[in-house]
């Protein structure tokens, strides 16, 4: 029955090389903790992968109850935090997430640094990855103002400061972020909303597909 | 694979009618060592690896629930800001006398550009074909540096910080202060003339305070003539002056907070309202403050 199902798409679609790329491929022994335990330095980038997804389920479900304006933000963190069902948890997730994204990547970078596996022909998927741990620190950056309370606020205000003290650019860089080149406020919090949720997300649902086709177009490296 | 003239499609699409892959699994031990396919066989396995991560994040996300401070006030200039963990090295970088002031440029672009420009472009910089770590100790060494700087420059970062002053200034309310703050009304006379004459930028919009900028008020042990003079004259790290009206006003402010910010001392009824009394008791508490 399944097979028949199968048939029937990969008549019309002809599903079979993409099945090939993404379930049925080879997994070699020297990246496989299974045969040897210290082969789990690969896991990493796989880890770092599950905490985004993570992160993006927790994220949708955050905005059911989030309101980007600074009157109701705070209050519907609050409410979300205490009131609603699982809602601490949730928004658990996605706190303690950001953070273990950020260790995960830093090791996943490490092991790909320390077994040179970013020499030829791999350079570009370095370089995509790079771009994607500066995305997460942008994302960080932008959701940790979104809670509204006091430590966001500040935080938000030194980061910005530090981002108008870069010559030439540094003004036009803050009110683009900021919405203002003095005010931080309701405008602040809608920009870093959209940044958040639409921007970098987005950019990075990209560079994970870059980063993934890459992999599978050229296969791990191999063993030292 | 054919290509051109005679090929045959499904239909009118661009999908050969034959000569597609058959989906048949590979044969794994054509390849060297113990390769096995990814899906099932290994996908299981790191399945679990996610399954027994998942639970020591869902302990993590149980044991320390998310914090929330109070909500955000634009106006406690005395707050200790402190980015979150992963931005403190940058932070810290940013506090040593020649990475700022002057050498802002240092701290800001200079550092950073050179540490994440390196790391951008490893590839081009380390571009022999050695792998192994030990056969470039030129890029090793390089990278361990980078590393250990960094775990320096964020523990120097958490090391300085007062990490209990930081979780006192942004508690929030405890249930019976925020029920407090909740009854100040905030229609009566008295909150007119607390909100006119700037008291509010310090103590906060429902006598609540803010931070280090100025204590709450709902609370406070002050009496009537007590707060009248303190209005005025100042006390602590208030400065005198603050106040600026009628004496008539003052004395209906004053009303208005020594019953912490309920109607009775706060309406019409003026100098002799006798709710005073409740409140002509001395303690540590402050008063207002101005813009």
């Amino acid at each position: 029955m399944l097979q028949r199902l199968y048939d029937w798409v990969d008549e019309r679609l002809d599903i079979t090389p993409l099945w090939r790329d993404i379930a049925d491929h080879e997994v070699p022994e020297h990246v496989n903790p299974a045969h040897h335990f210290s082969a789990f330095v690969y896991c990493f980038g796989g880890l770092t992968f599950f905490i985004i997804v993570i992160q993006f389920l927790s994220g949708m479900f955050l905005t059911m109850y989030y309101v980007p304006d600074i009157v109701n933000a705070y209050e519907s963190v609050k409410y979300l935090q205490g009131e609603v069902a699982f809602g601490m948890i949730v928004r658990g997730m996605h706190h303690w997430g950001a953070s273990l994204v950020i260790v995960m990547v830093f090791l996943h970078t490490l092991r790909v640094f320390f077994t040179g596996a970013y020499k030829k022909p791999r350079e570009l998927n370095w370089v995509v990855g790079v771009l994607m741990f500066f995305l997460l620190l942008g994302l960080g950056f932008t959701g940790y103002l979104l809670p509204w309370d006091m430590k966001a606020y500040f935080a938000t205000v030194v980061g910005l400061q530090i981002a108008e003290s870069v010559p030439v650019i540094g003004d036009l860089a803050k009110t683009l972020l900021a919405g203002d080149p003095e005010i931080i406020g309701a405008q602040t919090l809608t920009r870093f909303f959209a940044i958040h949720v639409f921007f970098l997300p987005g950019a990075l649902l990209g560079l994970l597909a870059v980063h993934f086709i890459m992999i599978r177009r050229q296969g791990i490296a191999g063993p030292l | 694979m054919q290509r051109g003239k005679g090929m045959k499609f499904v239909g009118d699409s661009r999908v050969p009618a034959e000569g597609r892959k058959p989906n048949i699994p590979k044969d794994y031990s054509e390849y060297p060592g113990k390769t096995e396919a990814f899906f099932p066989n290994f996908l299981l396995k790191e399945w679990m690896v996610g399954a027994v991560f998942l639970v020591g994040y869902l302990c993590l996300t149980v044991a320390h629930p998310s914090p929330l401070e109070r909500m955000a006030d634009p106006t406690d200039s005395g707050y200790i800001p402190l980015p979150d963990w992963y931005f403190l090295f940058l932070y810290q970088l940013l506090k040593y006398e020649y990475a700022s002031g002057d050498f802002n440029v240092i701290g800001t672009v200079v550092i950073p550009g050179l540490a994440f420009g390196a790391l951008l472009l490893a590839p081009w910089l380390d571009n022999g074909p050695e792998r192994r770590a030990s056969r470039r100790p030129i890029a090793s060494a390089l990278m361990f540096i980078g590393v250990l700087a960094t775990v320096y420059l964020t523990w120097e970062s958490v090391e300085n910080h007062d990490w209990e002053a930081a979780a006192e200034q942004g508690q929030m309310l405890d249930e019976e202060e925020a029920e407090l703050a909740d009854q100040v009304d905030t229609e009566a006379d008295g909150y007119q003339i607390y909100s006119d004459q700037g008291c509010i930028a310090c103590h906060g919009d429902q006598l609540q305070g803010a931070g280090s900028a100025g204590p709450p008020l709902f609370d406070t042990q002050y009496d009537v003539e007590t707060i009248k003079e303190i209005a005025v004259d100042g006390i602590g790290e208030m400065p005198p002056g603050q106040y600026d009206g009628s004496e008539e006003d003052l004395e209906t402010l004053a009303q208005y907070i020594a019953n912490g910010g309920s109607p009775d001392g706060g309406d019409e009824t003026g100098g002799d309202d006798a709710e005073g009394e409740e409140t002509a008791e001395d303690g540590e508490a402050e008063e207002e403050t101005e813009e």
